[in-house]
């Protein structure tokens, strides 16, 4: 434990080496303004910009695109208060208290609330990873295949059992997934597959461009069909304000501290920042003594939402350092990167690249700081950024992911691929097949596959490895709960209700 | 927004035949999986599981949850719309530039399409002015081939027009 703090004070040391706190500025920045923009999120604006870092070191690479990450989780609460329009879907729920809030008059508030909160989120999970990322690094180190794949079937069982969407979509999603993974040459038999004689798919499918498109092109012709309209409230925030609402803010801590709770634990499992989002809103209303008046501009409804968001968000970092499992589109492209960088995500990174696991988890700390102040006195500059109409916009995002699509491997092939995967993923998102496990699939496809098989080839081909020790059988049984979750829940209401207490 | 004059509300593609389109969609490329497993192999050989092996199954998960899919959206309510008509005509009129955009890059490099599709954005659906029309799509271009190619030394495409220019 006591080495943990040594190694976080060298952290310390690279990560507040000016040039870091620098990029951290422009990460933030570049973030709220990602968030900020309809079209563009978290994902696809760190795809696009990862192909500038290569000729960066690794750990300054990495700070500048988490706070990519950080500053789009922040970016998304803006336009969820001002202009009732979530910027990311974890901002969904914000909208519900922010914008009433904003229309009485209390933007401000609103503002300083949900940076505030997501403030606290994530730095509560940051501490978390602080403490436990090494551990279960450390515990890591003793899988084998088998207890690997298990660890990738708990992460795909629990986007079957969490998702709102029904389970046959979900599934149908995934496997897309990992079929478009498995196109191109076959690491351990050295064929092609599935190329179909075509030259262009000989590299496989890159899942920058796949989530270039599905995020990025299909985003903006979902706001196209909106027809989007921005009615926005203005937004000044005086330190008075901020002051008056930090004043007021502890009184919630106990919303704050489940939200938190809440939050961890669905960024670990990779649900993801918007369930917990929702999840946190919905159990705060019920519980708070002001629920009924949720929905009409309840400080709380807005404390709920963000710090759950913020601390899903970033807790989704710990399985993909520790496990190499990511819990989010946005740390699945985060892992993309480490493998370009030449790093291998999982528990040996603890050991071999201590200092830029370590610079990584400090600049969490410092990027979350930077990030806090850096949007509380530049709210209104983003706020005019929404101003501008959406026929210049539109464009001008895709002149971006054009460029970022292109950038990622210089084939113009792939920009050609992005318009597809854009359609696509308008029409999966318009009949609710959920897209993150599609894109987790690409990534982890390739790993995936090869513990499964090597699984396989130590058994002699019999499933029954997956259960040959209790670890992993374990986590087997884990997973299978997660994904059949839905089912299990169903059988306990039924049980509950023929037998009335 | 408004809508374009034949866009009547209320009519539209509807979200049962989107839905059992993607059904059939993703049952096909299930097909194409499991036929392109097939090719390669899924069975064991001396060094264990072909290259078919694992995609095989994973096509058959998909023409199977696909078939699910397809029964469900039968049970979607009929009168349910996509999307209105004026509504996919939005779509529309971002998606066909946006291909044709995509399409011109190969030959013509990125600056002058991005240019272009700027201007027709600009002028037709948005309504600007010529000055302000030109800043901007002009501006943007230049801006990206100042920072990514003289700051990031990344070279976009670019095409016979740049040559020209000796760029």
């Amino acid at each position: 434990m006591f080495d943990n703090f040594i190694n976080l004070y060298h952290g310390f040391a690279i990560a507040s080496d000016p040039f870091n706190i620098l990029l951290m500025a422009v990460g933030i920045l570049l973030g709220v303004i990602i968030g900020v923009l309809p079209g563009l999120g978290g994902a696809n604006g760190v795809a696009i910009l990862l192909p500038l870092t290569f000729s960066m070191s690794p750990t300054s690479a990495i700070i500048l695109l988490t706070c990519i990450y950080w500053g789009a989780l922040f970016g998304g609460a803006i336009t969820s208060v001002l202009f009732n329009i979530p910027g990311e879907p974890w901002s969904v729920a914000t909208t519900f208290d922010g914008h009433p809030m904003a229309r009485n008059g209390k933007a401000g508030e609103a503002l300083t609330a949900a940076f505030t909160s997501s403030f606290v989120g994530a730095f509560v999970a940051v501490i978390m990873i602080t403490l436990i990322a090494p551990l279960v690094a450390r515990f890591a180190l003793q899988f084998g295949p088998a207890e690997k794949f298990a660890v990738y079937f708990l992460a795909f069982a629990s986007f079957v059992g969490m998702s709102k969407e029904p389970p046959a979509k979900t599934i149908v999603s995934m496997m897309i997934g990992f079929a478009l993974a498995a196109v191109g040459l076959d690491m351990v038999t050295g064929q092609l597959r599935l190329t179909f004689g075509s030259e262009e798919l000989l590299n496989g499918f890159d899942f920058l461009i796949a989530v270039i498109g599905l995020f990025g092109i299909g985003e903006i012709l979902l706001t196209m069909e909106e027809g989007l309209e921005f009615r926005g409230k203005a937004a000044k925030i005086d330190p008075k304000v901020v002051l008056k609402t930090w004043a007021t803010l502890p009184r919630y801590w106990a919303t704050s501290l489940r939200s938190c709770i809440i939050g961890c634990w669905m960024g670990i499992t990779p649900a993801g920042a918007t369930p917990a989002s929702f999840m946190a809103y919905g159990i705060a209303k019920r519980v708070s003594k002001n629920g009924k008046n949720f929905g009409n501009g309840e400080i709380e409804g807005v404390i709920a939402p963000e710090t759950a968001a913020h601390a899903a968000g970033t807790s989704a970092m710990l399985p993909m350092l520790a496990l190499g499992v990511p819990g989010s589109p946005t740390a699945a492209v985060l892992l993309g990167g480490l493998l370009i960088w030449g790093l291998q995500p999982g528990p040996m990174l603890f050991v071999e690249q201590s200092e830029f696991v370590w610079g990584l988890i400090a600049s969490m700390y410092l990027g979350n700081v930077v990030g806090l102040l850096l949007v509380l006195t530049t709210v209104p500059l983003f706020a005019s950024i929404l101003r501008i109409p959406f026929s210049i916009i539109a464009p001008v995002i895709l002149v971006i992911c054009a460029i970022g699509a292109y950038t990622v491997n210089n084939n113009v092939f792939d920009v050609l691929m992005m318009m597809v995967f854009g359609v696509l993923g308008y029409l999966l998102k318009k009949t609710s097949y959920p897209l993150a496990p599609l894109v987790l699939a690409i990534v982890l496809g390739d790993s995936a596959e090869e513990a499964f098989r090597q699984s396989l080839l130590g058994s002699g081909g019999s499933l029954g490895v997956f259960f040959s020790n209790p670890l992993v059988s374990t986590i087997m049984v884990l997973g299978l709960v997660a994904g059949l979750w839905p089912l299990i829940s169903n059988a306990i209401g039924r049980f509950r209700v023929a037998q009335p207490a | 927004m408004a809508h374009p004059p034949h866009g009547a509300p209320g009519s539209g593609p509807t979200q049962r035949n989107a839905e059992l389109g993607t059904a059939l969609l993703t049952l096909l490329f299930g097909g194409i999986v499991i036929y392109g497993s097939l090719l390669v192999g899924v069975g064991w050989s001396s060094d264990g599981p072909q290259a078919g092996f694992f995609p095989f199954y994973v096509g058959l998960v998909i023409a199977g949850c696909s078939i699910i899919n397809l029964v469900q959206a039968l049970r979607v309510d009929p009168t349910e719309l996509f999307a209105e008509w004026g509504q996919m005509s939005q779509v529309l009129k971002v998606l066909i530039p946006a291909t044709i955009y995509v399409i011109l890059i190969p030959y013509l490099g990125i600056y002058v399409p991005s240019f272009l599709l700027i201007t027709l954005f600009m002028i037709w659906l948005g309504k600007y002015g010529w000055p302000l029309t030109l800043a901007v799509a002009i501006g943007v271009p230049v801006f990206f081939f100042l920072t990514l190619e003289r700051w990031f030394l990344i070279p976009l495409p670019k095409g016979p027009i740049e040559a020209m220019l000796g760029l």
